[in-house]
């Protein structure tokens, strides 16, 4: 029993099966890496996580409550949190609202109407929101607008804007790609000691430096199919993954 | 029955015009990615360009007459036109074909018109959010249309069709039944006018290398772009293509409706609910929104339908039909009839 | 000044809206040596400075570019009118009466036109305006009095009104024997133009007016930060709305008479300029469009060609004819086409509007005395795409 099970999900775009009746299992405080070449599926997956999709067949099972037919805001709001592939802040906005934003929606809920309280007053929030920018290091430039930002800060922040939910789980796609050798282990240093926290974590990853240094499971996934999922010694020498890698089409 | 197909027929050319600048809207924007709100500002021009080659070609010689006085004894203005002066009768045929003779003008005076409107404003607005396009081509609609003002005045112009054309068909006659179905002439010229206008653009599209490129571009300009196929300067003259098939609905409107300077503005917020409803980006579907809202517009207005209609406590219909029928449009198929995923979402 | 406008906590919100408080009531004062001292030009003003302040809360915020608000101004007009008639001339129902019916109008068509977004929110938005002067012009004549103008007549109702004491001379707006002309006029159009002021600066410093910021930002972004952006997209349109209804509202205490004509998109596309050339998302700017506006129609409308050759008099004869032709252009019956290529050099060179402008100006200067300091928040913000793109 997991907190995020997975069952027989299918999902078809046209002919191509996307995936392939994959099933998951995420234990609780743990962090799950999910690997596999280019078009295997993985994001895919988790677009069906998070209602961007809807499988065709199957069931999505978050804390007992299925995901499926939920809005984005929905699923949000039960504790599963997204960072992107490409970061999705908003670039208009100071570093400190990009992360008060995420507070206030976590507070009020999906809508509040409150056009009378200040933003200046909700010192809790502020205070929530400047603790995290701390973490991530963006705290000097909390004034700063997002746009400004390197690419790296912007996942940072982005990173940041997920945590002041304090999310139950959290979903990264791919939160090192493009990054330097050096900001891919400060990222790793954040996410582990963001582990500490207890928050489960599923974590779409390219580089298996990354993978084998976070992740407490592996799944594998190729053409749609989970072909390995065990404990990351295991996926090491499985040759299955192996080949997957470097024997098929998809390298 | 007959009162149904004369509906049909009276819409078709309303329908007609719409399709003409909902064709060029659609085609600017799905190429371009701008919405152009000068698109029935293009539509006036046109209309005074016929307006325009009338007023050359009527200017009149005046001469006083050594025999006739007026009744304040005054001798007598005698007003020929130079067109007749010069070329006697003929003279007077080209006045009085003087609308179907502005196309040759209109064509590169409206092609000019769209290019220097692309090169000189529209193409800094590519990158700029759409709300700014938006108000920019605005803005250059008012201008066109207050200085079209400044110069014609506010009153609508009347133009006269050939006097071949003038006159109504007695379609009905056609079938045994002479008198039950009357449609005038030019009507019937301005639909084939727009059919021929409708078939070249697509024959264009469909049969040139150059339409070719164009679509491809309106189907993934980044990628066409890559290919080293320098798209702006056919986008460049897309645009002037559109203006002339705009213009030339204008040209030919003219004796079916009175031109204004506001004539555009009134076609444009229409052409508009037009394209929204066709699907933003499908030439067909602006084409089939264009007939099918302005038929739906002249059933709407039927007496016979009003009366039914007002028995049921809906009044007013015929007013508000082309709205309705697009925000209904836009509710159930958010695309439009024949819009394409991934555009303008 | 701009920059107080832009940020400052609460007490200094306070400080800012008494200074503009007596800014607005100063207005007889310091608008004397611009000869814009007549109560008739500052009561259009403060008007079109709450439509364009309500409009800004929609478009500055949300970015949602609606194009059809003069619905709004028009269903507030004819609301104000039939209090009056139904009522009685009292101003304070018919603003609460039109700013009502006008957000429950902004509750309908927004719930409608708020499913679809960018540049087909504001074709929605344009239909739905054309729908309403189309049918106030035709269908709704009994209640519009279609072309005429609908007007208030001594045999209305006015259950409200003591009708022993009144004269046969037309209807007048009053309260407590004020009657809404003039400078009172202006002061009463004043004062809630400072409200609804002090409103707007409320939101935009709320957690709910960051919502709204970040809705033009990134609507993705905030859907999958657990927001539902529908209600607050809709609440923001139906606030602007009911901004616009209590504008119309204001023009008929002013004057009783409402049309049709004031719902046509021109007048939706003006209110849309005064936002952009003061400068959208800000508070002040949009104050300061509709003032530059109102105040060039009035100065450029008064011209005349006679007027022209005397300014050019001083010129040849020929030489001042021609001026005068040029410019007889641009002026009186010509304003339009001012406004037009005002519209167009606004939106190519300055799309963040006067208070951009100031804000450049003010740091250019900044910068040749050698005292530039370091300031990345304001100013230079340009206006941002629309959201779902």
């Amino acid at each position: 029993m997991g907190i995020l099970e997975v069952r027989d999900v299918n999902k078809n775009f046209g002919g191509l099966k996307a995936l392939n009746n994959v099933n998951l299992d995420v234990e609780e405080g743990s962090v799950h890496a999910i690997i596999g070449p280019n078009g295997a599926g993985k994001s895919t997956l988790l677009n069906c996580f998070v209602g961007r999709l809807d499988p065709d067949t199957g069931t999505v099972m978050f804390n007992g409550k299925s995901l499926l037919g939920l809005k984005p805001h929905e699923i949000n709001q039960t504790g599963v949190v997204r960072v992107f592939q490409t970061p999705e802040i908003f670039t208009d906005l100071s570093l400190l609202e990009n992360v008060m934003i995420p507070a206030f929606a976590r507070r009020d809920g999906a809508f509040k109407l409150n056009p009378f309280r200040d933003v200046e007053r909700e010192g809790e929030v502020r205070d929530k929101a400047m603790n995290i920018l701390e973490e991530v290091g963006l705290q000097e430039d909390r004034n700063k607008i997002a746009s400004s930002m390197s690419r790296g800060d912007k996942r940072r922040l982005e990173l940041a804007m997920c945590l002041v939910q304090d999310p139950v789980l959290l979903l990264l796609d791919e939160p090192t790609a493009g990054m330097s050798r050096a900001d891919t282990n400060a990222t790793i240093d954040l996410l582990k000691r963001i582990g500490e926290r207890g928050i489960t974590k599923i974590v779409i990853e390219h580089d298996m430096h990354v993978v084998f240094s976070l992740a407490d499971r592996i799944s594998v996934l190729a053409q749609g199919t989970v072909i390995a999922e065990d404990v990351p010694a295991n996926i090491k020498g499985n040759p299955k993954v192996q080949e997957a890698y470097l024997g098929g089409a998809h390298l | 029955m007959d009162a149904i197909l004369l509906q049909v027929l009276n819409g078709l050319d309303k329908g007609a015009a719409y399709a003409l600048i909902a064709l060029g809207l659609t085609l600017i924007f799905g190429t371009l990615g701008v919405v152009n709100f000068a698109h029935g500002a293009l539509f006036m021009l046109g209309a005074f360009c016929a307006v325009t080659i009338n007023r050359a070609l009527t200017l009149e010689k005046v001469a006083l007459s050594e025999t006739q006085t007026t009744a304040w004894g005054t001798p007598l203005e005698i007003r020929t036109p130079y067109a007749q002066e010069w070329f006697g009768d003929f003279g007077l045929t080209i006045i009085d074909y003087s609308v179907p003779l502005s196309i040759l003008i209109a064509i590169p005076f409206m092609l000019l018109v769209g290019i220097a409107m692309e090169r000189g404003l529209v193409r800094f607005f590519y990158k700029r959010p759409h709300a700014e396009q938006i108000l920019v081509t605005f803005g250059l609609a008012i201008v066109l249309q207050e200085i079209v003002k400044a110069i014609y005045g506010a009153n609508p112009i009347q133009q006269d069709a050939p006097s071949i054309v003038q006159g109504a068909a007695d379609i009905g006659a056609l079938f045994g039944d002479p008198g039950a179905l009357v449609y005038p002439w030019w009507r019937i010229v301005y639909l084939i006018f727009s059919g021929v206008v409708i078939a070249a653009v697509f024959a264009f599209l469909q049969f040139t290398t150059f339409g070719m490129v164009v679509r491809a571009g309106m189907a993934d300009r980044e990628t066409v772009g890559l290919l080293g196929i320098n798209i702006d300067r056919r986008f460049t003259i897309v645009f002037g293509i559109a203006a002339v098939v705009a213009g030339l609905a204008g040209v030919m409107y003219t004796p079916i409706l009175p031109p204004d300077y506001h004539i555009g503005m009134d076609f444009l917020v229409l052409s508009f609910v037009v394209v929204v409803v066709g699907g933003m980006g499908s030439l067909p579907g602006a084409v089939a929104a264009g007939f099918l809202l302005g038929v739906l517009q002249s059933f709407a207005s039927m007496t016979a339908v009003r009366d039914i209609l007002s028995k049921v406590g809906i009044v007013g219909l015929d007013q508000i039909i082309i709205y309705l029928v697009a925000i209904v449009v836009l509710l159930v198929r958010p695309r439009g009839l024949m819009g394409r995923k991934g555009v303008m979402e | 000044m701009m920059k107080f406008f832009s940020q400052s906590s609460e007490k200094g919100d306070l400080v800012l809206i008494a200074l503009f408080a007596v800014a607005v009531f100063t207005m007889p004062i310091w608008l004397a040596p611009f000869g814009a001292n007549y109560p008739d030009l500052m009561q259009r003003f403060a008007i079109f400075g709450i439509f364009a302040t309500g409009f800004n809360i929609l478009f500055g915020l949300t970015g949602y570019l609606s194009f059809g608000h003069a619905a709004f101004l028009g269903v507030g007009s004819y609301t104000a009118v039939w209090t009056f008639k139904l009522l009685g001339m009292n101003p304070i129902p018919a603003v609460i009466a039109s700013v009502v019916v006008a957000g429950v109008f902004a509750l309908v068509i927004g719930f409608i036109s708020l499913r679809r977004s960018g540049i087909y929110f504001s074709i929605l938005t344009l239909a739905f305006a054309q729908m309403c002067y189309n049918l106030a012009y035709s269908v709704l004549t009994p209640i519009t009095n279609g072309e005429t103008g609908l007007r208030v007549l001594h045999e209305d109702p006015r259950i409200f009104d003591d009708k022993t004491v009144e004269t046969t001379g037309p209807l007048i707006s009053q309260i407590f024997g004020y009657q809404m002309q003039g400078m009172t006029g202006f002061y009463f159009c004043g004062i809630l133009l400072v409200i609804t002021v002090f409103i707007a600066m409320r939101i935009f410093r709320s957690p709910f007016g960051m919502m709204l910021k970040a809705v033009k930002t990134n609507q993705n972004r905030l859907n999958y930060t657990g927001v539902n952006t529908r209600p607050y997209t809709l609440a923001a349109f139906v606030i602007s709305g009911m901004y616009a209804g209590l504008a119309g509202a204001l023009m008929c205490i002013i004057d009783p008479l409402a049309g049709a004509e004031r719902m046509q998109w021109t007048a939706s596309g003006e209110v849309v300029l005064m936002t952009i050339l003061g400068g959208v998302g800000t508070i002040i700017g949009p104050i300061i469009g509709a003032g530059l506006i109102k105040y060039f129609e009035n100065i450029f409308s008064a011209f005349n060609d006679q007027t022209l050759a005397n300014i050019y008099s001083f010129l040849p004869d020929g030489l001042s004819e021609v001026l005068v032709s040029v410019t007889s252009l641009f002026v009186g019956e010509g304003w339009h086409l001012s406004l037009g290529i005002l519209f167009m050099l606004i939106v190519i060179f300055l799309p963040g509007g006067v208070t951009e402008g100031l804000s450049r100006i003010g740091k250019l200067i900044a910068r040749r005395t050698g005292k530039a300091q370091k300031n990345e928040n304001e100013g230079g913000r340009r206006s941002s795409p629309m959201p779902g793109e």
